[in-house]
């Protein structure tokens, strides 16, 4: 590793690099190198991605897709966060459920999340029910994973002095077990806004009559490259602004528990 | 794993498949038109496994599923460690890089599949650009931060000793950083076959995600979960071989503390 770097060198170096990608894609579409239903220029991808809140494309404006995908997440989301998290952490505190759950569960993590959707249009069909599905067997498994690691590794000394006191198996859950294990808790749950998130979108281009990743396919279909790409960028803006305002949220959390 | 855990595990397993034959076979409670009852699914795999469903047999989709995300996996291995080693040890090169990559990063790979296909078509090139795009930033990530763990005195050691710089990768950068190197394989493989196997729902002409997309179509239970069980078995296989590659090149592991996870 050679010497560190002050900080206007960071910012001139890092500006260069963005300059030459954003440069590369412009010349090589501007001056006509390839068809631009290959890759159009970045000035016609931009003004796509703002002509779409106003003129729908397969049926509805960018916002409209956007809701509806965003809607789907959080009910996946919020399915995995509360059949994940109790269960985890109850079998972190019960041993036979341990074992009862535990060979089910590794037997069906090696199921990609993608690969339950014929199964999931069968059932719950590809309106709203189908990808939900999808998200949350994507948000499920590190919801489950990480109550689960917590549970077990909470302080011996904190279970024993509630033990000594008599505390019975609900409150022994929610008033050691949860709390202790909160930190490991909120990074499962943001692993698993990344995974659901990812899920969706392969969802969506596969099962879906709405939404952002249904629009792209649509777009695919009728080679209308701008509009793949702008939704490429509408999927990449919204990931960062969940990952962002989790991190928020974790860390208002932390900071009401006193962890910090 | 005790006896105890294991005499459980056991008869959960049974209890699960006495439950799947009884739902679906013996008292009809689940149709065989929403999940497939065990004889449906033998038929199912006896079909695809001698006869052949979607083009091909069993088998052969499977090949051709599993040598696709092998190449997507190896032009992901060939260019993300060197870029993460490039990175990790010149901090010039990731300053240049890094805004780039953070660009890039949030876009979940599976968002590229319809862009691969106006690229590529409905072929295998199109599904190795989308294997590649998905294992390339663990490889890449995972490189990096290994090389910026590596114990200050080794780099020190080495570079008092006047190591020129290519043998400075290659013999002090690279292996110290090769654990966590395998870390990011590991989560690269996973995510090859994730986005394979999406891309092959989306548009194939063959391989396992093929068979689940005809198998959607035709309303056919019983292939469907042939073709979930082919794919987790792949996955599997692959892992495993994987973590022989790993307990082979990082052997000298076995003689330090195992970390804790």
């Amino acid at each position: 590793m050679d010497r560190r770097l002050s900080h206007s060198e960071t910012i001139g170096l890092g500006a260069l690099g963005l300059m030459s990608l954003i440069g590369l894609w412009a010349a090589i579409s501007g001056f006509g190198l390839v068809p631009d239903q290959f890759l159009p220029t970045p000035i016609a991808v931009i003004g796509r991605f703002i002509d779409l809140f106003r003129e729908p494309f397969a049926g509805f404006t960018l916002q409209q897709h956007l809701s509806s995908s965003l809607m789907r997440y959080l009910y996946g989301l919020l399915l995995a966060a509360v059949i994940g998290i109790p269960l985890g952490l109850a079998m972190g505190w019960f041993r036979t459920l341990d074992d009862v759950v535990t060979p089910i569960f590794e037997g069906l993590r090696f199921i990609a999340p993608i690969a339950w959707v014929p199964f999931a249009a069968l059932w719950f069909g590809t309106g709203i029910g189908g990808p939900i599905m999808i998200i949350f067997a994507g948000a499920f498994p590190p919801c489950l994973i990480n109550a689960y690691r917590g549970a077990r590794f909470v302080e011996p000394r904190l279970i024993e002095a509630a033990r000594m006191l008599g505390t019975g198996h609900r409150r022994m859950l929610m008033e050691i077990l949860l709390p202790a294990s909160l930190p490991s808790v909120m990074a499962g749950v943001r692993v698993a806004a990344g995974l659901g998130w990812q899920s969706l979108v392969g969802a969506e281009l596969i099962v879906a009559s709405a939404g952002v990743g249904f629009m792209m396919v649509q777009a695919q279909a009728s080679v209308q490259t701008p509009t793949v790409m702008a939704g490429m960028i509408a999927i990449g803006i919204t990931g960062l602004l969940i990952d962002v305002a989790l991190r928020q949220g974790e860390g208002l959390l932390r900071h009401r528990l006193g962890a910090d | 794993m005790g006896p105890r855990r294991f005499l459980i595990g056991f008869a959960t397993l049974s209890a699960l498949g006495l439950l799947w034959y009884g739902a679906t076979s013996v008292t009809g409670l689940v149709s065989s038109g929403r999940f497939p009852s065990p004889i449906e699914t033998y038929t199912a795999f006896q079909q695809i496994a001698w006869r052949g469903y979607a083009g091909g047999t069993l088998p052969a989709h499977a090949l051709h599923s599993i040598r696709l995300v092998a190449m997507g996996f190896a032009v992901a291995v060939a260019t993300g460690v060197p870029l993460g080693l490039l990175m990790g040890s010149s901090r010039k090169a990731e300053a240049l890089i890094n805004p780039v990559f953070l660009l890039i990063r949030p876009i979940p790979p599976l968002a590229w599949i319809p862009l691969a296909i106006l690229w590529l078509g409905l072929g295998d090139a199109a599904k190795i650009m989308v294997i590649w795009f998905a294992a390339f930033v663990p490889a890449v990530i995972n490189t990096f931060s290994g090389v910026r763990s590596i114990e200050h005195p080794v780099i020190e050691a080495a570079r008092m000793l006047g190591t020129p710089p290519w043998r400075f990768v290659m013999e002090v950068v690279a292996p110290a950083a090769s654990p966590m190197i395998f870390t990011g394989l590991r989560l690269s493989l996973q995510a090859s076959w994730t986005t394979l196997v999406a891309a092959e729902l989306v548009g194939a002409l063959f391989g396992l995600g093929r068979v689940l997309n005809l198998a959607q179509q035709d309303i056919y239970p019983g292939m469907i979960l042939v073709g979930m069980i082919a794919v987790a078995l792949c996955g599997w296989m692959t892992t495993r071989f994987l973590a022989f590659g790993e307990a082979r090149a990082l052997a000298w592991r076995h003689f330090e503390a195992k970390p804790a996870r």
